[in-house]
């Protein structure tokens, strides 16, 4: 058997002169959540997508459940699920004529597609729902409803694109708990999000800018090895003026704005709390907190994006 | 199999056509219903013309030669006027579409036998009614006066010796109504309007929503999914032609005079290429709206208009009876025109059939060229 669930080598995709995925590799290992991140129009959906067999690669392999994707696309689709942030349901079918359609279409038996219905239905928490019209479900039951129909024939792995965009808190939650139930049963699971708070619900992470990757490894290890120093949270009157004060200070490693607050990496925590109190008074901006704070993916991939930008720049 | 592995596209498609009353109306009642509104509207028969007569002679051959038009079915003698002004103002307000003028020295004239003058005017807006009026007209005034010469002839003791006696007979369509002639037509162009109009749109309607690539993920084929998308409409644009032949049978006394096969192997193979027609689209379009412009533009508009349907391409300039030749409906409506009115068998029409099959087989070929590559 084939130690990885996913394996990806030089994958390139090129639109005309734009290169949209850069000789990506990596590999997923079996049942594990594998989180693939970045920006809008970074690669990720492409990544996904070539993956899924829905786009030719030109140029790179890759291997999904042990099958080419680029010689044995219609094995690859035998054993992959997919959903994508679209929810694509039929809206003007009900429930159950969804079920039955996809069922039908990944050839289930009618016997098999009556037990999945059932299943599908205590899932996504449709009970009693079976025959409303897809329209006329909330967002997070059709998110719930498409990612029953995209398991529905026990795929080995799945891929989930940004599975969770428009959809309420509550029902992103709940939706994390079915991927994690579904990844105890086994399924490899490879979402991409842009919710760093939900990457950390994953084991192994990716992040891609640009169509090439930067960094990889588990939520620990990335913070682990890309933020050596400490990050100062600055409560301030005026956020925006104290951030372009500090940006210049030879000892400021980072500098963001989160929300109305200020993250500032530092190389010495107390000396350089004492150096911004100084600047900050002599311009009389007050400062309300300041506090050291352990550094959230967030920051990791701030970093992370910041380097690569003043690496490609150079 | 291929039956199974489709079966669960079609039973959708049909799903969602019932559950969409409006397309359903669109599909199936609709070009019933448009046969029967057009069957009636769309009439080229010119009957009952209003005419005015202004009789300077106010003889009893004047009387006489009014009533030789008031007689027949396509003229109503309703103003009998006494000026000029009075004919003007009749013609300007459309009361009246001709006026015959009839001078003073007109009986006189005719019993001297010498050549009588008589004046027409007619209403020319509307071109055609107006040719068909004067046609008319003039073929009334050739009847008087051939019986007037021979009155006048024996008179003098002499037989009249017409040297040719013309009577016409009409084959297929001996009243010469317009619903026989436009049925047979509207049911190609009708067709038009479901096979490529809904193709298109419901494939388009897929890719907007997602779902075409959720389909696309799944081991099931593009090639399977768009046979059962065709096969759903195709059984639904055959239901929509038999609908409008007994529409056409019940209301417009057309019967199908050919043999039924043949009428439907035309059918068949003409859906196909429309059905290949709306697939090709739906490659290009990314919505729907543009999905039914171009459908609109590149079937129902030429079916309308270059096919013969209403418009004889042999008057067309010599361009566009070139471009006809493009255009399946024209084919189609001589397989439809030879089966329906004239029961012609296929000798007539084989090599409409001919044409109608290498279109489809062109559509079908370059659209699944174009479904079976890759997305860029």
């Amino acid at each position: 058997m084939f130690e990885y669930a996913i394996e990806v080598h030089d994958l390139t995709k090129k639109f005309g002169h734009f290169t949209a995925v850069d000789h990506v590799s990596f590999t997923v290992s079996r049942g594990e959540i594998f989180g693939f991140l970045g920006a809008n129009g970074a690669g990720k959906s492409t990544t996904i997508r070539m993956l899924c067999g829905l786009l030719e690669p030109t140029s790179g392999s890759g291997k999904v459940g042990g099958y080419d994707i680029n010689s044995e696309p219609e094995l690859v689709k035998k054993s992959i699920g997919y959903m994508s942030q679209r929810f694509s349901l039929y809206e003007d079918l009900t429930v159950e004529e969804n079920i039955r359609f996809f069922g039908g279409v990944y050839g289930l038996s009618s016997g098999k597609i009556k037990e999945r219905i059932g299943w599908v239905v205590g899932m996504a928490g449709l009970q009693g729902r079976e025959k409303s019209l897809a329209k006329t479900l909330s967002g997070g039951w059709k998110q719930r409803l498409a990612l029953g129909c995209a398991v529905l024939h026990e795929p080995r792995i799945l891929f989930l694109d940004e599975p969770t965009s428009g959809v309420d808190p509550v029902s992103r939650r709940r939706f994390w708990e079915l991927i994690n139930e579904l990844s105890e049963q086994g399924i490899t699971i490879l979402v991409t999000t842009h919710y760093l708070d939900e990457a950390e619900y994953c084991n192994d992470l990716t992040l891609i800018n640009a169509g090439r990757l930067i960094a990889s490894g588990s939520p620990k290890q990335l913070k682990a090895n890309h933020i050596t120093y400490s990050i100062l949270e600055v409560e301030t009157t005026n956020p925006v003026a104290a951030m372009d004060l500090l940006r210049n200070q030879p000892w400021v490693i980072e500098i963001s704005l989160f929300g109305t607050y200020l993250h500032v990496g530092v190389d010495d925590e107390e000396r350089r709390k004492e150096a911004i109190r100084s600047i900050l008074a002599s311009t009389g901006i007050q400062i309300r907190r300041m506090e050291r704070i352990v550094p959230s993916l967030e920051d990791v991939f701030l970093r992370l994006l910041e380097q690569d930008s003043k690496k490609r720049a150079a | 199999m291929i039956v199974k592995r489709i079966r669960p596209v079609v039973i959708k498609e049909f799903r969602q056509i019932r559950r969409d009353p409006r397309s359903l109306i669109v599909l199936l009642v609709f070009p019933g219903l448009l046969v029967l509104f057009i069957g009636y509207a769309l009439n080229f028969d010119v009957k009952h013309i209003s005419f005015a007569a202004f009789d300077q002679d106010k003889t009893s051959t004047s009387r006489e030669f009014i009533r030789s038009f008031s007689n027949t079915e396509y003229f109503d003698f309703n103003y009998s006027v006494e000026s000029y002004r009075e004919v003007d103002a009749l013609l300007d307000e459309g009361k009246a579409l001709i006026a015959i003028v009839i001078p003073t020295n007109f009986s006189k004239n005719l019993l001297g036998g010498r050549d009588a003058a008589i004046q027409l005017l007619v209403d020319g807006a509307n071109s055609n009614t107006a040719t068909t009026a004067i046609s008319y007209a003039s073929a009334i005034i050739q009847t008087y006066s051939t019986k007037l010469a021979s009155k006048v002839l024996a008179r003098s003791g002499r037989e009249v010796y017409l040297p040719i006696d013309f009577r016409p007979k009409i084959w297929y369509n001996p009243e010469l109504l317009t619903a026989k002639f436009l049925v047979p037509g509207l049911i190609g162009f009708l067709l038009m309007l479901s096979a490529v109009i809904s193709t298109s749109l419901s494939v388009v309607k897929e890719k907007e929503r997602g779902t075409m690539e959720q389909i696309m993920v799944s081991p099931l084929h593009t090639i399977e999914v768009t046979l059962g998308k065709t096969l759903s409409y195709l059984i639904l644009a055959l239901l929509a032609s038999a609908l409008v032949l007994v529409v056409g049978f019940l209301f417009f006394d057309i019967s199908i005079r050919g043999s039924l096969f043949w009428l439907y192997t035309g059918i068949l193979i003409f859906l196909l290429g429309a059905l290949g027609q709306g697939l090709l689209i739906s490659t290009i379009a990314q919505t729907q709206q543009v999905a039914f412009m171009i459908s609109v533009f590149s079937s129902l508009l030429p079916a309308l208009l270059l096919s013969g349907f209403v418009f004889p391409i042999r008057s067309m300039p010599i361009v566009l009876q070139v471009i006809s030749n493009l255009m399946p409906a024209k084919f189609f409506l001589v397989v439809l025109r030879s089966v329906i009115l004239k029961g012609a068998g296929l000798s007539a029409f084989w090599d409409q059939l001919v044409f109608m099959a290498v279109f489809a087989a062109g559509m079908i070929t370059i659209s699944s060229m174009r479904l079976l590559r890759k997305a860029e």
